[in-house]
């Protein structure tokens, strides 16, 4: 029981079940799920699907953050390769051909992979904060998807690419498959390889790694690579969900949430150990949540208000130090022979262990 | 002087402060009085910077008292210290390099007329400070237009804007020229003449005889004798700072009578190998199976040239052979490749990667020098670690920990294990038994002998010349950035070596 308290996705993992019982206890149809036609629906397959783009993203992000690091520019990687797509698809004769999409997802993901090189170059090659770095590429990003499209938001029909978001096979959402696909890449290629803890080696301290003879360099650069081509493949699956190329809502913000998924699943934003099903956990705490929104009729003017309080609650339970203080609380009482049934007084005898983690 | 002329500025009593596990001063007094330049000596770790930080409220004192113009007082933070008339100029300037000089001087005290700051006074009142130090610089001009000399001086009249009665100058020199260390000597003379008491740290030899009235040597937290400098030779300056511990260690082989082969092509020759502010060009072979020492003090220069030999720094000059073949070493991986391995003297900085375990931090060298694609398979992985913590006596044998809860001796034992896995042709090891209990110690210098025997090459920094002279067949002695010779340690005992780098060369070249 101690050993499954304390391991490091316990907390995450029970944000997130929180999250679905509130859910289910508002309106029991959520946890629902109905087979037609062959194919599943209900609010956790939706979920799971509309999960697909913020995964993929937040797995990118996972590994840069273990460098180190942050990319503040998948939403416009994910607006350009859209875009980029898209155009391909509406300029050629057939858009419907198997082929074309073929040829626009290659392409599409071919840039998105040019602008991950271009921030590993900035960032490993030529030394500047990933930040700052990142930066650059976030506010040009969106100005040359509009470039691409010519200012206007291209729409297409082609049934190929449509099914990309929104088709299923047998019976769940292909865009589950593209994001569990992508987390048992990334999984494998970290952990069966050595890359994994090489990253972790270069984010928990670049000089002694650089000492010991790791190619630091190379795996910085990498890691914006991949994240470049992850946030490709993010704006291919957002342009197809509604069939349209919008430079300037494409990913909007999704670098943040991206972040805020990274810090739910445990991985800290310091570098170093990171955890991708934790990623993989925060994404869904996320998407559940902006589900729970739609589902409690929360009104818009009102959601973000509310996706921020339910955030702070989802940090401070995962918080060590208020465990620190609960467990303060409860060792205060213990000594008194008090039931457990009395409820807590606000002691103010138990702010100690964190003054004591404040001197050292 | 309204007080009493006899009452010291500073006088710190049985000074004791202890962190986890390391007692880092042990019932120091220090004694500061007021119109003199005392310098601070000690080898890194004898509690100098330790003993500062108490007196300037950066640590508080487990036990004695400080009393400042004979009035006792209890620094709880920086601030008390400076109110008291402590001020501190560090190595690394601290002030705001992008605010201008006369800002920077007068930083919190700046004079208000009725709209706020009068920033004409501000600049007019920085310029006599600096003129009152000699200092002719454009106020209005940003402080990191200028040299680091000139940038210490502004802190130190920055110190006399905050009145300052005690001024503690750590490490100011090292990273000034000749020229730079006159004028900032200047400086201090005057102000000692002024009556301001000057706390000196440096570890250049030369420059504490030069400024000092008076010397107070630390080692390993405790105080070894307060001297006045005319009265203490450098050698027994040297052997006080260095001490001569009588230790079990002396059950250990001595290697250093081994005859070495020298016929053969050098496993290492480096040639005129320098960088300028950093080494003076300078040469060192190595052979195989020999064990080579770099004797001097900190700062001497022998971690610069084993930087610049393993390409963690890159040289600007010199040419390197390995195994009589011209080589170039401008990077880690290059070294690596040609079976050379450092272990770097800040083991927490440079060597242990902290939140990995004792099983990663060991295959690490293995591992990139194989690189990701090619992981060190489990079993592998397992054998060699299990063989290292038993060869080198890991302790907790736990391959699963994490190595920031080891205590130092066992880190590096791990960083050895890490570079002994990659089957080096040549290990350099800086300081690897510095600040690690006895047993470590000799479990690691047991080791070098051992590998040394069965071939290896090793290059050898210590602080503790007993251990050099215990273990290397040659001594390369090094001072203020230069080699200044070698010695062939059969024929040295430690009195020859102190006295040689202390003295050699001095005046001509050696």
């Amino acid at each position: 029981m101690k050993k499954l308290v304390t391991h490091r996705l316990f907390w995450p993992v029970m944000a997130l079940l929180a999250l679905i019982v509130v859910n289910t206890i508002a309106r029991p149809q959520f946890i629902s799920v109905t087979l037609r036609d062959g194919e599943l629906y209900g609010a956790l397959i939706d979920i799971l699907r509309n999960s697909a783009p913020l995964m993929l993203v937040a797995l990118g992000m996972t590994i840069v953050i273990a460098t180190r690091g942050i990319d503040l520019s998948v939403g416009a990687i994910m607006a350009v390769s859209g875009a980029v797509a898209l155009t391909i698809i509406d300029t050629s004769g057939d858009p419907g051909s198997g082929a074309t999409v073929a040829v626009a997802l290659l392409v599409g993901i071919l840039v998105a992979l040019v602008l991950g090189v271009w921030n590993g170059f900035l960032i490993a090659v030529l030394g500047i904060q990933p930040i700052i770095a990142t930066l650059v590429l976030m506010l040009a990003g969106r100005g040359v998807a509009l470039l691409i499209t010519d200012g206007f938001i291209t729409t297409v029909t082609s049934a190929p690419y449509k099914f990309i978001a929104t088709g299923y096979v047998i019976g769940l959402p292909f865009a589950l498959f593209i994001s569990v696909a992508a987390i048992i890449v990334i999984a494998l290629l970290e952990r069966r390889t050595a890359l994994g803890v090489l990253t972790e080696s270069v984010g928990i301290n670049p000089e002694a790694s650089r000492l010991a003879g790791v190619r630091a360099r190379g795996i910085v650069f990498g890691a914006y690579a991949a994240s470049g081509v992850l946030a490709g493949m993010a704006g291919i699956l957002y342009s197809s969900n509604i069939m349209a190329a919008d430079a300037n809502a494409a990913g909007l913000y999704i670098e943040l949430y991206a972040i805020l998924a990274v810090v739910l699943g445990g991985t800290s934003l310091m570098g170093g150990k990171f955890t991708i099903a934790g990623t993989v956990v925060g994404v869904l705490t996320i998407q559940t949540l902006e589900s729970t929104i739609l589902f409690l009729g929360v009104p818009s003017a009102q959601a973000p208000v509310f996706f921020a309080a339910v955030v702070i609650v989802v940090v401070l339970v995962q918080s060590p130090r208020l465990h620190r203080f609960a467990r303060g609380l409860f060792a205060s009482r213990r000594p008194d022979g008090g039931g457990p049934s009395t409820p807590a007084p606000t002691p103010p005898t138990t702010t100690e262990p964190t003054k004591a983690e404040a001197v050292r | 002087m309204t007080v009493n002329e006899d009452t010291p500025a500073i006088a710190m009593r049985g000074i004791t402060i202890s962190f986890p596990g390391v007692l880092a001063l042990d019932h120091v007094d220090f004694t500061l009085r007021r119109g003199e330049v005392h310098s601070l000596m000690g080898e890194n770790g004898a509690g100098k910077s330790t003993l500062i930080k108490a007196l300037t409220g950066v640590y508080p004192i487990d036990s004695g008292t400080i009393a400042v113009d004979g009035e006792e007082r209890v620094f709880s933070a920086t601030a008390d210290a400076q109110t008291a008339g402590i001020s501190t100029v560090y190595q690394e300037v601290n002030l705001c390099a992008n605010l201008s000089v006369g800002e920077n001087v007068m930083l919190g005290h700046e004079p208000r007329g009725r709209a706020g700051i009068d920033w004409k006074a501000v600049h007019r009142l920085a310029a006599e400070h600096l003129a009152g130090l000699g200092l002719a610089v454009d106020t209005r001009s940003i402080l990191s237009s200028h040299s680091i000399a000139i940038q210490q001086l502004v802190a130190i009249s920055r110190a006399m804007v905050l009145d300052a009665k005690v001024l503690i100058l750590d490490e100011p020199t090292s990273s000034l020229d000749r020229g730079e260390v006159e004028r900032l000597f200047a400086v201090i003379r005057e102000l000692r003449d002024q009556g301001v008491a000057i706390l000196f740290v440096s570890h250049f030899l030369e420059q504490v005889y030069e400024i000092s009235d008076r010397i107070t040597v630390l080692r390993n937290g405790r105080l070894v004798g307060e001297h006045l400098a005319a009265d203490l030779p450098r050698d027994s300056l040297v052997s006080q700072m260095i001490g001569r511990e009588l230790d079990e260690l002396d059950a250990i082989s001595r290697t250093a009578d081994r005859v070495i082969d020298r016929t053969a092509a050098p496993v290492l020759r480096a040639t005129g190998v320098g960088r300028r502010g950093m080494l003076e060009p300078a040469d060192l072979d190595i052979y195989e199976g020999e064990v080579v020492g770099l004797a001097g003090l900190l700062g001497s220069g022998r971690t610069e040239l084993v930087r610049l030999l393993y390409g963690a720094d890159k040289a600007d000059s010199g040419t390197v052979e390995i195994g009589g073949r011209p080589a170039r070493l401008t990077s880690p991986r290059h070294a690596i490749d040609h079976r050379i391995a450092f272990s770097s003297e800040d083991r927490r900085a440079e060597g242990i990667i902290a939140d990995l375990t004792v099983a990663e931090n060991i295959v690490l060298g293995i591992q990139a020098k194989r690189g990701w694609m090619r992981p060190v398979r489990r079993a592998e992985r397992d054998q060699v670690v299990s063989e290292y913590i038993s060869a080198l006596g890991v302790r907790p044998a736990d391959p699963d920990m994490l190595v920031r809860n080891l205590s130092g001796g066992n880190q590096q034992k791990v960083l050895l294990a890490r570079w002994l896995a990659t089957a080096p042709q040549l290990i350099i090891l800086d300081e690897p038994t510095r600040g690690i209990d006895v047993g470590a110690k000799a479990d690691i210098q047991r080791k070098v002998a051992e590998l040394s025997a069965q071939g290896l090459s090793v290059v050898f920094i210590s602080s503790e010349l007993e251990e050099v002279l215990r273990l290397a067949q040659r001594v390369v002695v090094m001072r203020d950035r230069r080699r200044i010779g070698e010695l062939d340690s059969s024929t040295v005992d430690l009195d020859l070596l102190i006295d040689y780098i202390a003295n050699e060369g001095e005046g001509s070249a050696a």
